[in-house]
């Protein structure tokens, strides 16, 4: 029997490879519709003017469980429309309430829901989002679908989407429901699982939306939205820095996300005779998939490099590989991975990595249902442990982060700081930018190194807690070694504030297990985005099956 | 209503604003999102705690003893705290503390009841004239209503570590344990032959 164990987390949590992450079987957006295909979705209000302004909500109904997206649309000059998280206005706001609102729930929800941040919210309400429309796109639908002609088809799919989300919030926020009071509900268990049915359902409010304005705008003319159109659009999104120190600040959940791919490829390398029909799907859902890839459009010099390597690499791999495999032989997958790894790029290896779990659910469900984390119960440092236990456990997990030289200016040239107009996290030149005192706990390559340093000059045998006694202003670095140690896929094996830092790296490794489509970077701190895109529509759901992610768009 | 989420996070970003390094602000994020949920005035104790704080110098234990005493200073709730929790086996061995002068000792109390949990074991604190039992990190118990109390420095501040035991009589648990068993049902002989072990001797 062969031996497969997990990847190295040092080759495999470094920045540029984290950056290749591809959406996969584990997506938070494709197991939201694996677990809820069967609830029933429904519109329950529509109160829409001849413009599309107004209140709309949809129920997501099963047994006696109900969650609702209350929507509330309003007019905005095109002066105020801005996609960045400093915007006050936007074309819609969305609250995914718990369980049906009451007609006092919408009007205390239709005074706080517009506003967002200065809003505020109740233990009743779990998301909160606004949106705006992607005008060129929605207006051209509207005209084309009012003179009864369904919008053309070109303009749809350089863009993609009718509207783009440029905020979701949940656990919390501005009063949301913390996650302790609905973690035990099993429809939820994973991770950004109401995240993803609040952007699933605003998605559905777009196009009857658009069905609604073209319909009062001609009467007697309008058509509706054709379902293979609609089910080629998604929902676009904007997404910053603000998402980049998460996946730092929430080290046990990180661990879980990557643990769960990385767990699902050694099963899968490990399995010795490959099923035909197994071999199919998987060759089947590649070559869907990679039709696909000439629809990512972006301006972006580093993403266009990047999706020029992932063409090469499956060019080479459909010619090389594919046409000339012999899947009948023992550890096909294993064999197979191997040969990624010696001839492709990250981006190639990674998107081969994703298309291995195609045809396997019963490797993927239950890893899924281990995608959250009780990070709580991981926090407490183990004081009694010695000074010598510190060293290895930084020698054996850190090796990559304690050969930069942290002394060399070029490596400690950003910092990570919380705007003071938008509490939002930026980054910013140490050496140009003032406030780096106030910088948040996010270099920890610089810190793991500064603690490995001053646990050189310690006595081996004193323990943690007489260390921390005199050192607390490295205890949250210690914090992290007791982490890492239990968790080999916690930490981000690299310089996040070295001159040579790519934050969107940061920010694909989080979106792709979002389940992300078409990363189309505006600069190397910003990107759009597209979910959604090919997903059954609501009516569709019930027979939909789990590759309609890779429907032809 | 203000979430625990944004009482943990604003709690924590204060305490680093008022100087305390961020490892430490970690700790105070998640104590404040605890007192607040056992309904006692952790925000209320901690704005205080930290206007005074901020740009002093303020001082912890350098060494866990049975007798812990600076010079006429008073401890850091938060250098304590931790300090406490890190030291968890000197604590079981020690047994009983003290620490003489603690500023605002309410915020001492999550440190604390987070540590009986870790050494699984209930701890007494006494706070001047406050009595507390801590219970393995579920609730806190006292002898005066302390929700709404801000102290703003203990003379004395007594941690003693309570020994497992019973806390009722044996012969209350006998006369419980006899109605208990009446959900019992007698086994015949038949049953009894065909049980878990029938048929075997000692030594097979």
């Amino acid at each position: 029997m062969r031996q497969i164990d997990l990847r190295n987390p040092k080759e495999i949590m470094t920045l540029s490879r984290l950056g290749s992450f591809h959406q996969s079987k584990l997506s938070f957006l494709r197991s939201f519709i694996r677990e809820f295909k069967d609830w029933k979705f429904q519109r329950d209000l529509f109160e829409l003017d001849k413009d599309g302004y107004g209140v709309a909500v949809y129920s997501v109904q099963k047994d006696s469980r109900s969650y609702s997206l209350v929507c509330f649309a309003s007019e905005l000059d095109s002066e105020e429309r801005s996609d960045r998280v400093i915007a006050t206005k936007w074309d819609a706001a969305f609250v995914l309430h718990d369980g049906i609102p009451t007609k006092e729930d919408i009007q205390r929800l239709k005074q706080n829901v517009p506003k967002q941040e200065v809003g505020r919210l109740s233990y009743k309400e779990l998301t909160l989002s606004r949106a705006n429309k992607s005008v060129r796109v929605f207006e051209h639908t509207v005209e084309a679908l009012a003179s009864g002609n369904q919008p053309d088809e070109n303009v749809l799919k350089d863009v993609g989407y009718l509207y783009r989300t440029t905020a979701v919030y949940g656990s919390g926020k501005f009063g949301l429901a913390d996650r302790y009071r609905i973690k035990e509900r099993t429809e939820i268990c994973g991770p950004f699982r109401l995240e993803m049915m609040l952007v699933y359902l605003v998605r559905q409010f777009t196009f009857d939306q658009v069905n609604h304005i073209a319909k009062l705008r001609n009467p007697s003319k309008a058509v509706e939205l054709d379902n293979n159109i609609a089910r080629s659009l998604g929902i676009g999104n904007s997404t910053g820095l603000g998402m980049a120190p998460f996946i730092i600040n929430h080290p046990t959940l990180l661990h879980n996300w990557i643990y769960s791919r990385e767990e699902a490829l050694r099963q899968i390398r490990s399995i010795k005779k490959v099923d035909v029909e197994d071999f199919n799907k998987f060759k089947n859902c590649f070559l869907r998939s990679k039709i696909n890839i000439q629809s990512w459009k972006t301006e972006s010099e580093y993403q266009t490099d990047k999706i020029k390597k992932l063409c090469k690499d499956l060019i080479i791999f459909e010619n090389q590989f594919l046409s000339e495999l012999n899947f009948k032989e023992d550890y096909f997958w294993d064999d197979l991975y191997k040969w990624t790894e010696e001839k492709l790029s990250d981006e190639g290896i990674e998107y081969i990595v994703s298309m291995l779990m195609e045809p396997y659910d019963n490797i993927i469900n239950p890893l899924v249902e281990n995608m959250s984390s009780e990070e709580d119960l991981y926090f407490d440092i183990p004081g009694e442990r010695l000074i010598s236990d510190l060293i290895n456990i930084i020698k054996d997990n850190y090796s990559n982060i304690l050969s930069i030289d942290f002394s060399s200016e070029k490596e400690i040239t950003n910092f990570w700081f919380i705007s003071k107009n938008k509490e939002e996290p930026r980054l910013a030149n140490r050496h140009e930018e003032e406030g780096s005192e106030l910088e948040q706990p996010l270099a920890i390559a610089r810190d793991i190194s500064h603690l490995f340093k001053k646990l050189s000059e310690s006595p081996a045998i004193q323990t943690v807690a007489e260390f921390l006694m005199q050192n607390n202003e490295l205890r949250h670095a210690v914090r992290r070694c007791f982490i890492i140690e239990k968790f080999p896929y916690s930490e981000i094996q690299d310089n996040t504030i070295g001159s040579k830092l790519v934050p969107i790296d940061m920010l694909r490794l989080k979106l792709s297990f979002f389940g992300a489509q078409k990363f189309d970077p505006r600069s190397s701190r910003w990107l759009r985005i597209n979910m959604y895109q090919g997903a059954p529509l609501i009516e569709e759901l019930k027979n939909t099956n789990d590759t309609w992610i890779y429907n032809q768009l | 209503m203000r979430s625990s989420s944004e009482i943990e996070t604003i709690s924590k970003r204060a305490t680093k604003a008022a100087g305390f390094p961020w490892g430490i602000a970690e700790e105070v994020g998640k104590n404040i999102k605890n007192l607040e949920l056992l309904s006692i005035a952790g925000i209320e104790n901690l704005n205080l705690y930290l206007h005074l704080a901020k740009g002093r110098i303020l001082y912890g234990p350098k060494k866990i003893l049975n007798q812990n005493k600076l010079d006429g200073k008073s401890f850091c709730p938060f250098y304590t705290g931790s300090a406490l929790l890190d030291s968890a086996n000197k604590v079981l061995e020690i047994k009983k503390l003290t620490f003489h002068l603690v500023d605002f000792p309410i915020l001492l109390i999550p440190f604390i009841n987070r540590l009986s949990y870790k050494i699984g074991k209930k701890i007494n604190l006494r706070i001047d004239n406050y009595n507390f039992v801590l219970n393995l990190n579920q609730f806190v118990s006292s002898n005066k209503d302390i929700s709404k109390v801000i102290i703003e420095n203990a003379k004395l501040v007594e941690i003693e570590v309570i020994e497992n035991e019973d806390s009722f009589e044996t012969s209350t648990w006998n006369k419980l344990y006899e109605l208990s068993s009446e959900t019992f049902v007698e086994e015949n002989e038949r049953l009894k032959a065909i049980g878990a072990g029938a048929g075997l001797v000692d030594n097979d």
